[in-house]
């Protein structure tokens, strides 16, 4: 029985931790909050030459060949700075959809530039009915002679304006499960309009991906034909997991916040950290986290080894670290008092991030049902 | 116990719900929506309140001599649930209504309350809150903003903090220390400043929502008469005080907290989760009971006090809850929208496919700022264990 962290693992979250307090302040943060895309092609390569971008990619195709739970590290430390930028949807999700359904040509084009940086990948899903299971797919790729037409939206579309290829989920046939395919698609290609929708978490952009009759060779399926949601399915346990280590690391920082200001700050002649009003906050607040990194640990693990228990032990984590992550953000910024509900204090850029990690891929409510489903209730 | 209103209190509504037909402007974003710095907007914000004092729906329970018209409270009340109903916007001059005007009808000279309140009505000058300085919130008694009284001048030096709407304010109603020696309850002043007075810099501060909801002001010398002290020289805390009631109760009030409950109701009704509107969801339903039988609860506990008022009694530790319940409720209606609207809930206003024009996500961080403002809810329930309940003061 070992249920910790190998000295690989340790030191790759310390090296990130360092790396992104150097490339990443909370000050870089904050500057790109106002860039149109919100995004640092700078740091994305930076994170490159750190190996970051390829850390799931085999080596055979240029990465690390790591694993989920390696990733999940990294991902919390990305959490911790409230990292802008697209890491999660093309260093993960892309890159697994590859690794698990791409043919070996599609591997060639896309995993080396993936994990060179390179290239960047986004994923295309959710509708304007914004439901993440099989049924909320439904847009349609029209069979032609040499591929698809596709026509119609999607929407939320993390950091569309700077991907290079959308990994879509269309409509091919038939309802349910059945009939989802997958493509890869250009964002250059003729007919594919993307339009910004403003969110108030600027470290996290989403866009309406507009297809009008979009022309798609055969060459952009990934895997096979109808048979999408098997894959998409393994993609939508990634993400929990991904997300759910991105809130593990946000909350800790921001009960390390809110626990360092306490310190400082003096009200009626004595340090407010000293009000047991407020230790009992910071209790509570440790409290939701430390089991739930076992959560997320677990999670992870599973993800790549106990396939029987990785749906399930995903949504465990996402379910638990999407309220822990929303109630620690909402807790650190009352313990700031007025200075916490500021633009110009940082304790908004994970307050927001919570509420955005909390509803992406799932709520509170869809993974807690699917809990119950796993478990036969 | 008797619900009923009375003949002439119905007959009263339904002229007030006439009014209101008639003259609220139905699609004035300005009103809905303001922006304090935005003149334009500003101003269109005061004629309304000035028309709604004009039609005599404003402060009716004040004095005659002021500007009221002596009405009992259960007036203004009729008037509130109907301006909730119609889903008027919250008027401009509130903080002067709310938190000035009842503090100077009882600790105020004949000559400030003759001044003052009529334009608190008619929102011809809008009041800010000087009373949070930098090192001064919870606690307020600390604050050191000096002014010291030079011939019959106050000469004020120093800085406030999270001014709300500072900015487009004529008037600021201010705590400042006036005794530096005396122990820190006693040395303090309530004074009236002109924030046209040379020597006063207002800085706005921009909050998480992105707005500038509020500012720093920093005082260079800038001079004050003697009359405009409310009170006795360093008696200010009492006075504050006395603000600070009214303030918690104006930020517990659920007037508001009703119509964002209809609002969150409709919102269920119509958006729809998996295939069918989210109010038919089994679990959502249970979360707006639940929200719901807490308004509801704020409803009557409400109505319990305003007999208390009506009766002259204290109304006890029952309003010392107001706050603390009443800002964590409003926000939690407002997560339950967001949960809702899922992927839609953090849209901006005026963003492509937003709902309700993002007012839902704005208002989930703005509640959590009066959750902070007025007194945290750690100081809330400081109080409510200490004053209300008698338990003794920690260490
Ligand atoms: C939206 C908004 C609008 C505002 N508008 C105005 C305004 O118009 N005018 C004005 O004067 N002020 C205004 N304020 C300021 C507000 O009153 C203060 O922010 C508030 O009183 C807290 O003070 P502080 O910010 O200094 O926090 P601090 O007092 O430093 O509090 C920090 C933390 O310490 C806790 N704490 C402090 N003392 C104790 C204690 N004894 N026991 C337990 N916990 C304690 C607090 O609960 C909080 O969690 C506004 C604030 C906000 C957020």
């Amino acid at each position: 029985m070992d249920f910790g962290l190998s000295e690989e693992q340790e030191m790759l979250q310390r090296s990130a931790r360092d790396f992104l307090a150097r490339e990443c302040p909370s000050t870089f943060v904050r500057a790109l909050y106002t860039e149109p895309d919100g995004f640092s092609r700078e740091l994305h390569r930076k994170m490159a030459e750190q190996g970051w971008t390829g850390l799931l990619v085999p080596e055979a195709h240029g990465g690390l060949g790591l694993s989920m739970l390696d990733m999940a590290l990294l991902l919390e430390e990305m959490g911790r700075a409230v990292v802008p930028g697209p890491f999660i949807f093309s260093s993960v999700l892309v890159t697994l959809a590859l690794m698990h359904g791409g043919s070996s040509a599609q591997k060639k084009t896309w995993l080396p530039r993936l994990a060179s940086g390179e290239a960047i990948g986004t994923f295309a899903f959710l509708e304007d009915t914004d439901r993440i299971d099989a049924a909320g797919m439904t847009l349609k790729a029209k069979k032609t002679r040499d591929g698809y037409l596709v026509s119609g939206t999607k929407l939320f579309v993390p950091f569309a304006a700077v991907a290079d290829v959308l990994l879509t989920a269309v409509r091919t046939s038939g309802r349910g499960e059945e009939g989802i395919s997958l493509l890869l698609i250009d964002r250059a290609t003729p007919g594919l309009s993307i339009k910004s929708l403003d969110i108030f978490d600027q470290t996290r952009r989403v866009y309406e991906v507009e297809f009008s009759n979009v022309v798609v060779t055969k060459s952009a399926l990934l895997g096979t034909e109808g048979e999408g949601w098997k894959i998409m399915a393994r993609l939508l346990d990634a993400a929990a997991v991904a997300l759910a280590a991105d809130s593990l690391g946000g909350a800790q920082k921001s009960l390390e916040m809110a626990v360092d200001y306490t310190k400082v700050r003096t009200q009626f002649n004595r340090p407010i950290a000293s009000f047991q009003a407020l230790k009992h906050l910071a209790a509570d607040m440790a409290s939701d986290i430390e089991p739930a990194r076992a959560l997320v640990w677990y999670a992870a693990h599973a993800f790549d080894a106990l396939p029987r228990d990785a749906s399930r032990a995903a949504s465990l984590a996402k379910a638990r670290l999407s309220e822990v992550y929303s109630r620690t953000t909402n807790r650190a910024v009352q313990m700031h008092g007025g200075i916490g509900f500021t633009w110009e204090h940082d304790m908004h850029f994970w307050f927001k991030r919570a509420k955005w990690n909390e509803f992406a891929f799932g709520d509170v409510a869809f993974h807690r049902e699917r809990i119950a489903q796993l478990e036969g209730f | 116990m008797d619900l009923t209103y009375s003949k002439e209190d119905e007959t009263f509504r339904k002229e007030v719900r006439a009014w209101l037909k008639k003259n609220l402007p139905k699609k004035d974003k300005a009103i809905s929506d303001l922006m304090p710095h935005d003149p334009e907007r500003v101003k269109r914000s005061k004629d309304w309140q000035h028309k709604l004092f004009d039609a005599g729906y404003v402060a009716m329970n004040w004095p005659k001599e002021y500007g009221g018209q002596d009405a009992d409270v259960m007036r203004q009340t009729i008037v509130n649930e109907e301006l909730t109903l119609a889903r008027a916007p919250g008027l401009v001059g509130a903080s002067g209504l709310t938190m000035l005007g009842p503090t100077l009808i009882q600790c105020g000279t004949e000559e400030q309350k003759r001044r003052y309140l009529p334009k608190v009505l008619t929102a011809d000058e809008i009041w800010c809150q000087g009373y949070s300085e930098p090192g001064s919130g919870s606690d307020l008694a600390s604050l050191t903003t000096r002014a010291e009284l030079v011939g019959d001048e106050f000469v004020v030096n120093g800085q406030k903090v999270w001014t709300s709407n500072a900015q487009f304010s004529d008037w600021m109603f201010c705590l400042v220390r006036t005794d530096p020696d005396a122990p820190k309850h006693r040395g303090i002043s309530y004074i009236l400043i002109d924030m046209r007075t040379p020597g006063i810099t207002v800085r706005p501060l921009v909050q998480m929502t992105g707005d500038a909801g509020f500012n720093e002001v920093f005082f260079d010398n800038a001079r004050v008469p003697r009359a405009n002290l409310v009170g006795e020289l360093h008696q200010g805390w009492m006075v504050a005080n006395a603000t600070l009631f009214h303030e918690r109760n104006m930020l517990g009030s659920t007037t508001r907290t009703q119509l964002m409950m209809q609002n969150l109701i409709r919102l269920a009704r119509s958006h729809q989760r998996y295939g069918k509107p989210a109010a038919e969801d089994p679990l959502m339903r249970q979360k707006l009971s639940d929200l719901l039988t807490r308004v509801e609860a704020m409803k009557y506990h409400s109505y319990r006090q305003l007999t208390d008022v009506m009766h002259g009694r204290s109304p006890g530790i029952g309003a010392m809850v107001n706050k603390l319940v009443g800002t964590e409720l409003n926000h939690d209606i407002c997560a339950l929208a967001l949960e809702i609207m899922n992927s839609y809930a953090p849209l901006k206003k005026g963003a492509v496919r937003v709902i309700d024009n993002g007012t839902w996500a704005y208002e989930f961080m703005f509640t959590l700022g009066l959750v902070i403002g007025g007194g945290t809810s750690q100081i809330q329930k400081n109080i409510i264990s200490e004053r209300g309940l008698g338990m003794p003061k920690s260490g």
